[in-house]
């Protein structure tokens, strides 16, 4: 059993002077132990709100969402429940989600349950050393490190809580290249070494690529692909997959702009009729106009949510 | 880890405070506040003469007998103004602390449970805005009946409302910052959150407010006792000082010295919040480092 499991989870927004935003229409997704868990799709398309579902800071208005068999409830005034405390969640921007006027040993330690100083300070450095800063980290404020250093820093303080999830919100998107590539890095490896199980949103698809076993494919509030990451890579069942793939620059200078992929994301909304993806799809038929394809099994453990998929010679995986 | 431990303690160096110390307007301001200060303290042993008596000749203009001339009942101008410094700071003071103290509290209740009783609190704090603060002021220490005391409440009443906004706009967003959520969602209480997390970065922008209030509470308080609401005759009180000079225009030490003393004081305290503004807002603090780097 997966150790994370969102069912239909359904996210809307209240808009000012009534009416809604359905940001998140119904995402399924599981995350197991040691697994890397990629969710990709463009900006706007309920990413970051699926994850803020995930760990309970954003109340789900239907579907469940499942922790070690536990359901995630919403946050309230209260302390949350010590076994939610193991899902844990790393934001995009370290420099927001480090308290300026706390070191960073001191916030690491909130996480902490040991009840002794001497061992609080023991463990803080140990998680220190784990993401790869120097002990002296622990008793500096945030101002003083780099961008990466933060957010090693930020992974440091999830890691403190001794989690089995950690949900990370685009965690690489703010740093520069190599920043990116070690924390990559790190978090292939702290996946591999402690068992995590690692939801990673992005929207850097080389390196979901790199790191994650499974990737899912999210476009305007819900999944329109999920499988392994290399079939997925090597042949995509989706019309949506492929034109981000295609998107992708290449080291040989192939990388084309989606030219298939006109206009932008439509108002979540107001979603399109039938298939959300039809307006910019470049293999639309009229079906997709009227009806919305579910997300049926293909072989492989995969599955997407096209009419085409696995059916006509081109689409077959 | 050796060339970042040298680049963290290149950074540590350039510390905050030396940063603002460096500005000029600062050092003017703490020189100034601080000579008041010293003067407020030492004034029986400063002063020439006893500020009450009347045993000079009166009306004289400065010499170097009275540096700021006597009054028009034969008191030593200079000896009024430097007691005059023993009643206005002390209550301004005073008054800044209780101000900030309630607004404070009652901005982060507002801030802390929202909805209804933040709609409670805030609109109470607009309707002490709707009115300009010395006309407020006015009314409240005329319904309460002169004195010291009384104009000092005044000031009270209007001056809590501005740190309940400030208080409750920085509860309201560091209470929704990241770093406010990632210590939750570690399993801290929301009331932990905000005396760990909220507070610490609530109480500098209070604290600049509170220096900037302190030139503003002497001012109204002198305003006050300027129109006969608040010291009584015959104390000296920078505010009534001036009040008396205006009857005697041709006498103009009458009026002037104590107004030197107002000004520079109140002028004291501006240059101060200013640069602690400076010290506390990071970004300006960011900026002021870079540059001497």
């Amino acid at each position: 059993m997966s150790v994370l499991e969102l069912r239909d989870v359904v996210v809307d927004y209240e808009r000012r002077g009534g009416g809604h935003v359905r940001a998140v229409a119904g995402a399924s997704l599981d995350v197991e132990r040691g697994q890397i868990v990629g969710l990709v799709g463009e900006s706007g398309c309920g990413k970051s709100t699926l994850a803020r579902a995930a760990v309970g800071l954003v109340p789900a208005t239907s579907g469940s969402v499942v922790f070690e068999g536990e359901p995630v409830t919403p946050m309230t005034r209260r302390a949350r429940p010590a076994a939610l405390v193991r899902l844990q969640l790393v934001f995009q921007n370290p420099y927001s989600s480090l308290n300026p006027r706390r070191t960073a040993g001191s916030q690491i330690a909130d996480g902490i349950g040991l009840r002794t100083n001497a061992a609080r300070t023991a463990r803080v450095h140990e998680l220190c050393e784990l993401v790869g800063l120097p002990g002296v980290a622990a008793s500096r404020y945030p101002h003083e490190f780099s961008g990466g250093q933060r957010q090693r820093i930020a992974i440091a303080r999830a890691l403190a809580a001794d989690p089995a999830v950690i949900v990370l919100d685009e965690p690489l998107a703010s740093l520069d290249a190599s920043a990116q590539a070690q924390l990559a890095n790190l978090l292939a490896a702290l996946a591999r070494d402690l068992g995590l199980g690692l939801l990673l949103i992005s929207h850097d698809l080389a390196i979901v690529r790199h790191v994650a076993d499974r990737v899912s494919v999210m476009y305007l509030g819900k999944m329109v692909e999920t499988g392994a990451t290399l079939p997925l890579w090597a042949r995509p069942a989706h019309p949506y997959t492929e034109a981000l793939i295609a998107a992708v620059p290449r080291p040989d200078g192939g990388g084309v702009l989606p030219e298939s992929l006109p206009g932008e994301v439509p108002d979540p909304a107001r979603p399109p009729t039938g298939c959300r993806f039809h307006p910019r799809c470049p293999y639309v038929f009229d079906r997709c106009l009227t009806e919305e394809p579910p997300l049926e099994s293909l072989p492989n453990g995969r599955a997407a949510a096209c009419w085409l998929a696995g059916i006509q010679g081109f689409r077959v995986i | 880890m050796s060339s970042l431990a040298y680049g963290l303690r290149a950074r540590a160096r350039s510390s905050r405070i030396p940063a603002a110390w460096r500005q000029p307007l600062a050092i003017a301001g703490t020189v100034i506040a601080f000579a008041w200060i010293v003067i407020a303290v030492f004034a029986p042993l400063i002063a020439p003469s006893n500020p009450l008596a009347q045993s000079f000749p009166a009306s004289e203009s400065p010499s170097l007998h009275h540096l700021f001339g006597t009054d028009e009942l034969g008191r030593d101008v200079l000896s009024r103004v430097i007691y005059g410094s023993r009643v206005s700071l002390p209550i301004a003071l005073a008054l800044v602390a209780i101000a900030a103290t309630i607004g404070s509290i009652v901005g982060a209740v507002a801030g802390y449970f929202r909805g209804f009783v933040d709609g409670i609190l805030m609109r109470s704090t607009d309707l002490v805005f709707a009115f300009p603060p010395i006309i407020l002021a006015m009314v409240v220490a005329a319904v309460l009946g002169r004195g010291l005391f009384n104009a000092a409440l005044a000031i009270v009443v209007v001056a809590w409302p501005s740190y309940a906004r400030i208080v409750r706009g920085l509860v309201l967003s560091v209470g929704d910052s990241e770093y406010v959520q990632s210590a939750r969602l570690l399993g801290a209480s929301s009331r932990r959150a905000l005396v760990r997390d909220v507070l610490p970065n609530v109480i500098g922008p209070v604290f600049v407010l509170a220096t900037l209030d302190l030139a503003n509470a002497i001012l109204l308080l002198s305003g006050l006792s300027f129109l006969g609401l608040g010291a009584q005759p015959p104390q000296a009180e920078w505010g009534s000082m001036v009040a008396e000079g205006t009857q005697y225009f041709q006498w103009w030490w009458i009026g002037t010295f104590p107004g030197l003393a107002i000004f520079t004081v109140v002028l004291a305290f501006n240059f101060l919040g200013d640069s602690l503004r400076d010290v506390f807002d990071p970004r300006t603090a960011r900026r002021a480092v870079e540059s001497d780097a």
